[in-house]
């Protein structure tokens, strides 16, 4: 299979002669491709099958896997530290990769818009929104979507479904994106259940199985019946939920799997068709949007199929309030509404569409949330 | 002896068997770790061919992607700098016998601070040089008193170093957490918590010719005179000698309990360094990214360094060069990321093995001369 020269090894060289058996091999398989796909690098903070935020990429960038001339390279468990702006110069180097997903929200400053200024020519896609023009070097990108849209209907279905109209949700931190989902949730499940409420747990970090596990005891023990979360993986919530018998909606990526009677349904990304859009533009050599959102009109989220402990009618509502949102009618964010401690925080009147930059820097909690961010 | 003889032409006759003998320490000293990395290797290799991949291509890829290329030993370079200091922070205790876990901690806390510092610093209109001079200071100073603080309740109260600070890791990431998330947090930050940034100006720049930040040049010193600490000063060998037979140390009327405190506060200044860096060189703010998992990194190395301030330095090129290849094995091989821990681990566990039988081998040679040492348990120090 490798043919080498006999006579450089030396016995007392082991090491140096098996590295020379390699190397070459190593280089020609590197030169054989004389078609030159597109090489698209994938870097994940977390392991591809957390059954969440990374899980929800590395479906997306399998399924782009299968598109002709792309060549996908991933790498996971890469830290938000001078770890992957090593790993995206190795992408580039090593790998010849032109394009890279670097998909966790801490990847992009600094570490995204220094490897953009020293390679130019590849091109940096950064999952969370971040870009700003003129301030971000043109080969960078940031996209992200509005999943809050999803985890309102997943509130309707839970709010419609519990019996003890207590739903639980557990999130990493309270910084805006993790309270939109919490308040939308909530406003889902108030709207057709006003009884509902919503008491929240916060555990500190993005991934934190052992005080997910708490919480998600401690919630049921206070007779919540129906759970969601916002944490990278959560995959001991769901698996616990399903053996202590409660409902769960799902975040990230389907958790079907591992909640068959009780998951519901849920809030999960799309981003096999926002990867397929930006593919399309690069290989076309078209501009593509530096700044890319969308909701569930969009295709950018989608919701999980419904579980059999959907009740027909449950369905209804909840598709009725989808459908409202694939034609762009529905505000989830209007006046008059108050936040959890009777303050009001959008007077009567007032109303804020998804784009709403408002919106990004929520810092309440909506009334009906039990909890303190 | 043979060894000796061979050397005799050259060298004089009252040199030889110094020589002699030197060569054989040296031996000595990296004969364990040299057969456990050499078992490493072996094991390794055969668990990378029992799941069906071929090893050799592996140690191929490795190579390339830790040594191989220009860029590769820099990334492990790059890798290693932090290792140095945080090994420190284990090795420079190791020497007294004690066990110290809390590099993490210190590398957090040195970080956090040193982001406040250099805030302070640039809003009085400092010039970088003065903005980077307080930050390390204030950072690694910080990193000294946490660990210090363990090393206190070590010598004053007999309270078990290894598990304060173990627990002292959990606090410090709380009170980053705390304070970047609540007092400290800059507004503009909005989905990712963090200080104010300290500003593209002000941040430590490359080493000439190289894409290795300044921080290499801090750990490489740091080991060096480390070494030159416990090895070549009456201080190191006080340490050593409370390492050796802590009873001993007292009856020599050695300020043991000062000297815990001071060796603790130099092995936290080493780690408060490495969070300082982290933030001056990388981040320009501190926030959850500074959580990296160094300071545990560090005891690996410190132990397979057999916390030898010189050979961690070897020692972290090693991990630095396994992390860095570590991306290349998921991607070319497709094997998962546990795949270098794996490899780390049966390293460590190879070294401590090595270390178990080397001493067994050591004792039965010496077995004539009659046992000198003491145990040295975690009995609290009378002062």
């Amino acid at each position: 299979m490798i043919t080498f020269p006999s006579a450089s090894a030396s016995r007392r060289s082991f090491l140096f002669g098996a590295i020379a058996l390699v190397l070459p091999a190593a280089f020609a398989s590197s030169t054989a491709h004389a078609a030159d796909p597109l090489t698209v690098g994938f870097i994940y903070v977390g392991p591809k099958t957390d059954f969440g935020y990374n899980q929800a990429h590395a479906q997306a960038a399998a399924t782009l896997a299968k598109m002709p001339g792309i060549k996908v390279r991933e790498e996971e468990m890469v830290p938000e530290t001078a770890a992957v702006q090593k790993t995206m110069e190795s992408m580039i180097n090593l790998d010849g990769a032109k394009l890279l997903f670097p998909t966790s929200f801490g990847y992009f400053d600094p570490h995204i818009l220094k490897m953009a200024v020293k390679y130019p020519n590849v091109t940096f896609l950064h999952c969370g929104g971040l870009y700003t023009e003129g301030k971000h070097p043109k080969n960078v990108g940031s996209y992200f979507g509005y999943i809050d849209e999803a985890q309102y209907v997943s509130g309707i279905v839970a709010g419609l479904t519990t019996k003890s109209n207590k739903l639980g949700f557990i999130a990493a931190k309270p910084i805006p994106q993790v309270l939109r989902n919490i308040n939308s949730y909530t406003l889902g499940a108030r709207s057709v259940n006003p009884k509902a409420t919503v008491t929240v747990i916060f555990t500190g970090d993005w991934s934190m199985p052992v005080k997910e596990a708490e919480a998600a005891n401690s919630l049921i023990d206070q007779g919540i019946d129906a759970l969601t979360y916002h944490v990278d993986s959560p995959k001991v919530i769901a698996e616990l939920a399903e053996r202590r018998g409660v409902m769960v909606t799902g975040y990230h990526a389907s958790q079907a799997a591992l909640a068959p009677k009780g998951y519901l349904t849920g809030a999960e990304w799309n981003w096999s068709k926002v990867y397929a859009d930006y593919l399309g533009w690069i290989q076309a050599g078209k501009p593509y949007p530096h700044l890319l959102r969308g909701g569930l009109k969009e295709g950018f989220v989608k919701m999980s199929p419904y579980g059999k402990a959907v009740s027909p009618a449950t369905i209804k509502k909840a598709d009725a309030a989808k459908a409202k949102f694939m034609a762009g009618t529905m505000v989830i964010y209007k006046g008059p509404l108050k936040d959890n401690t009777g303050k009001e925080v959008i007077p009567a009147g007032v109303e804020h569409k998804q784009t709403d930059i408002a919106l990004e820097s929520m810092d309440y909690l909506v009334e009906g949330v039990v909890g303190k961010k | 002896m043979s060894v000796a003889s061979t050397f005799g032409g050259a060298a004089l006759a009252t040199e030889k068997p110094d020589l002699g003998a030197g060569l054989r320490r040296a031996w000595e000293a990296v004969r364990a770790p040299v057969a456990a990395f050499a078992g490493t290797v072996l094991v390794f290799g055969l668990f990378m061919a029992i799941i069906g991949r071929n090893p050799l291509a592996i140690y191929g890829q490795m190579f390339r992607g830790s040594f191989g290329t220009w860029f590769s030993f820099q990334n492990t370079l790059l890798r290693a700098a932090p290792f140095m200091l945080t090994a420190l922070a284990t090795a420079l205790p190791g020497r007294l016998g004690l066990v110290v876990l809390g590099g993490e901690g210190a590398m957090v806390l040195g970080g956090l601070v040193a982001a406040v510092a250099g805030l302070a610093a640039k809003n009085h209109g400092h010039s970088p040089l003065t903005v980077a001079t307080w930050m390390l200071v204030a950072g690694s100073l910080t990193g000294g008193v946490w660990i210090a603080l363990a090393g206190v309740l070590r010598a004053y109260r007999g309270v078990n170093e290894t598990i304060a600070t173990l627990l002292l890791n959990y606090i410090a990431i709380a009170l980053l957490n705390h304070f970047v998330e609540g007092p400290l947090k800059d507004p503009a930050s909005l989905n990712k918590p963090s200080t104010a940034p300290i500003g593209d100006e002000n941040m430590i720049g490359n080493f000439p010719g190289l894409d290795v930040h300044w921080g290499l040049a801090w750990g490489l010193g740091a080991c060096l005179l480390g070494w030159f600490l416990m090895n070549r000063t009456l201080f190191g060998f006080s340490a050593r000698m409370i390492g050796g037979n802590v009873r001993a140390a007292l009856l020599n009327g050695l300020p043991v309990a000062r000297l815990i405190v001071i060796v603790t506060f130099l092995a936290g200044i080493c780690a408060g360094l490495a969070g300082s860096i982290e933030v001056a060189a990388i981040h320009g703010t501190a926030n959850a990214s500074l959580i990296t998992g160094y300071g545990y990194t560090g005891v690996l190395v410190a132990f397979i360094a057999r916390q030898n301030p010189l050979a961690v330095i070897p020692v972290s090129i090693i991990i630095g060069g396994i992390s860095a290849s570590g991306g290349l094995l998921q991607r070319g091989f497709d094997l998962p990321d546990a795949t270098v821990n794996v490899l780390q681990g049966i390293l460590f566990i190879s070294i401590l093995l090595s270390e178990t039988l080397n001493a067994r081998t050591g004792a039965k040679r010496k077995k004539a001369v009659p046992a000198a040492s003491a145990p040295t348990g975690n009995t609290a120090v009378p002062t």
